[in-house]
């Protein structure tokens, strides 16, 4: 087995190449380059440094969502236009999931957050048990607030990693009432090679999408669909 | 000679396109998926979901345009896609798997403006037109008038100051409750209206012979409906009240005696193609052309193309233009102007990054 994984959810892009026992190659760029133009030259980049061939993918990995609007349709527009040239199916793996596998075997909690702005965030729950990860909250858009309680609720130790976890350093130690550490540099940022390690599981599960089929999982309607149900609600609560 | 044939991909707007162009002249298929409908609850193209929309369409056009082509991606000598200018979420759903595609196919990638396509739809309907020609470049976001010297060679002799005709044409259709798209609507409705019924203004711009402006002709128009609204409250007062609350479709009740909803289309239509062709032909004499061509949404415009086509006779000068479906935005514009583009070795490499507001010849 053999896996190209990318994300370019976030801020940092990356993509790897794996198999079952080994992280063969992996490219992380963390400097703000536009993905556009970065994404598919670190891909090239981490296939041709790992003699990796298209025709020897088992499936394509990527980080579906949620994260950057459009960081996300770069990922999904190249995962489709490669996994389409190489007939390979995709494996769609949640971004806050991929992210929680920065501490895969943490004994603490593990609390992805990305900036979602407007005081939310795009974030879940996990800990990790025999089987692996474990979500006790799955990714999700919500309150900063709303988040930190469940995690209150729990009464363990917590991990905070992610983006979210740098937006909201001050509010974070005023919500958490339990013991919390937040990630160092190097765990604290999307990266492929987590994208990967649970494609690994979904390729064995033979759980897959397609070229066609795939979109991302945004976890948030456009603004004017949102501002467009808001008239909606308020002309019918008028009516009533 | 062996052909060349290209695969090309459009996404810059509201349109998911793909085609299949053998040697810049001839659309083995040109397949277009178009987000119109959607767009209209809203009034007008909203970027994020377009974007959204281009990301579910994408893959599905391409193969359809391959397989009504018959061909395979293995038969291919590129791959083409329109990197600007447009909505930079759209455009990067076409530049990223256009990328993709010609990177896993190992093929040549040839980044494309999205208005030289415009010109180039002229190669795909008329196959005789060679440059140096003309063109007059009309569409929701641009307003040209361009000297096509040779292949791949432009110079720029006029453009708008503000809104596009086509644009012009979307606010005035709001304004007047035709609702969006704004071209094609007027232009049906104008049949029906005297043009000469009111005298809309024919903007002149200091300096440039060339140049437009059409935010004056559509202020005109808004302007002309207050003034009616205005008029008609004025000797009844207790309509006062519900002026406060008229919305755009009741203007229709303040028109004057005698002139309808038609009448202002067909008046608003004739100030933009009068300038339009005024201009052109203008710029034809003093370039001292034979041939002008028309391109863009706005050349599928009745009114420009009879208009045109009279005063181009008149003044002997032979007039092209694409066919509808390819003045729309589509992709075998793309594939046509990327074989000249391949035909002079121009490729781009794995950088190729969305330009929204790619200016033309760079």
């Amino acid at each position: 087995m053999k896996i190209l994984a990318i994300d370019s959810s976030g801020a940092a892009a990356s993509a790897a190449v794996l198999n079952e026992t080994t992280l063969i190659g992996e490219i992380t760029l963390n400097n703000r380059l536009t993905h556009s133009q970065s994404l598919l030259p670190m891909i090239d980049e981490v296939m041709r440094m790992t003699g990796t061939e298209g025709a020897e993918l088992t499936c394509i990995a990527v980080a579906a969502g949620p994260g950057s609007f459009t960081g996300l349709r770069i990922g999904a527009s190249t995962v489709k236009g490669l996994a389409m040239v190489y007939d390979k199916p995709i494996a769609a793996v949640p971004t806050v999931d991929a992210l929680a596998c920065n501490y895969y075997g943490a004994s603490q909690l593990v609390c992805p957050l990305l900036d979602a702005r407007r005081g939310q965030v795009y974030g879940g729950l996990y800990r990790f048990t025999e089987d692996g990860l474990q979500a006790l909250v799955p990714q999700t858009c919500t309150e900063l607030s709303e988040l930190l309680g469940k995690v209150n609720a729990l009464g363990q130790e917590v991990l905070f990693l992610g983006d979210g976890a740098d937006a909201y350093r001050a509010r974070i130690p005023e919500l958490t009432e339990v013991p919390y550490r937040f990630a160092p540099p190097h765990l604290s940022k999307q990266r492929a090679g987590s994208v990967g390690l649970l494609a690994l599981q979904y390729a064995k599960e033979n759980k897959y999408t397609t070229a066609v089929e795939f979109v991302p999982e945004y976890l948030r309607k456009s603004q004017a669909e949102r501002e467009r149900e808001a008239r909606g609600t308020e002309a019918s609560g008028a009516e009533a | 000679m062996k052909s060349t044939y290209i695969l090309a991909i459009e996404s810059s707007c509201d349109e998911t396109a793909a085609a299949v162009v053998k040697d810049g002249r001839t659309a083995l298929s040109n397949v277009i998926s178009s987000q119109i409908a959607l767009h209209t609850l809203y009034g007008g193209v909203v970027p994020e979901i377009a974007s959204r929309k281009h990301i579910e369409h994408i893959v599905p056009v391409i193969q359809e345009a391959l397989k009504e082509a018959k061909m395979t991606l293995d038969e291919m000598d590129a791959v083409a896609v329109t990197y600007g200018p447009g909505l930079v979420g759209s455009l990067l759903v076409g530049v990223g798997a256009a990328k993709a595609i010609a990177y896993a196919a190992k093929k040549p990638l040839i980044g494309v403006h999205h208005i030289e396509g415009h010109v180039a739809a002229n190669y795909l309907s008329n196959p005789e037109l060679e440059p140096p020609f003309l063109c007059l470049i009309v569409s929701g976001g641009h307003t040209h008038l361009v000297m096509i010297e040779d292949y791949g060679s432009y110079r720029i002799l006029g453009r708008t100051h503000d809104d596009a005709a086509g644009e012009a044409y979307d606010k005035v259709a709001r304004a007047i409750g035709l609702g969006y798209p704004g071209g094609p609507k007027i232009d049906r409705l104008a049949k029906e209206g005297n043009p000469e019924a009111i005298a809309f203004p024919r903007a002149h711009i200091e300096g440039n012979p060339y140049d437009f402006s059409f935010s004056g002709v559509k202020s005109a128009v808004l302007n002309y409906l207050n003034t009616c609204k205005m008029k008609a409250s004025a000797g009844e007062p207790e309509r006062h009240a519900d002026m406060a609350h008229a919305g755009e479709e009741d203007y229709l009740s303040y028109l004057p005696e005698g002139i309808t909803q038609a009448d202002i289309a067909a008046s608003f239509q004739a100030a933009v193609v009068d300038v339009l062709v005024t201009r052109t032909v203008a710029a034809a004499k003093a370039e001292g052309v034979r041939k002008v061509a028309l391109a863009g949404g706005v050349a599928s415009n009745s009114a420009l193309r009879s208009h045109m086509r009279e005063i181009c006779e008149a003044n002997g000068l032979s007039l092209y233009y694409p066919e509808p479906i390819l003045c729309t935005d589509n992709a075998a514009m793309i594939g046509s102007a990327a074989y000249y583009e391949y035909r002079r070795g121009i490729t781009h490499d794995w950088t190729l990054n969305a330009v929204p507001n790619l200016k033309l010849g760079e």
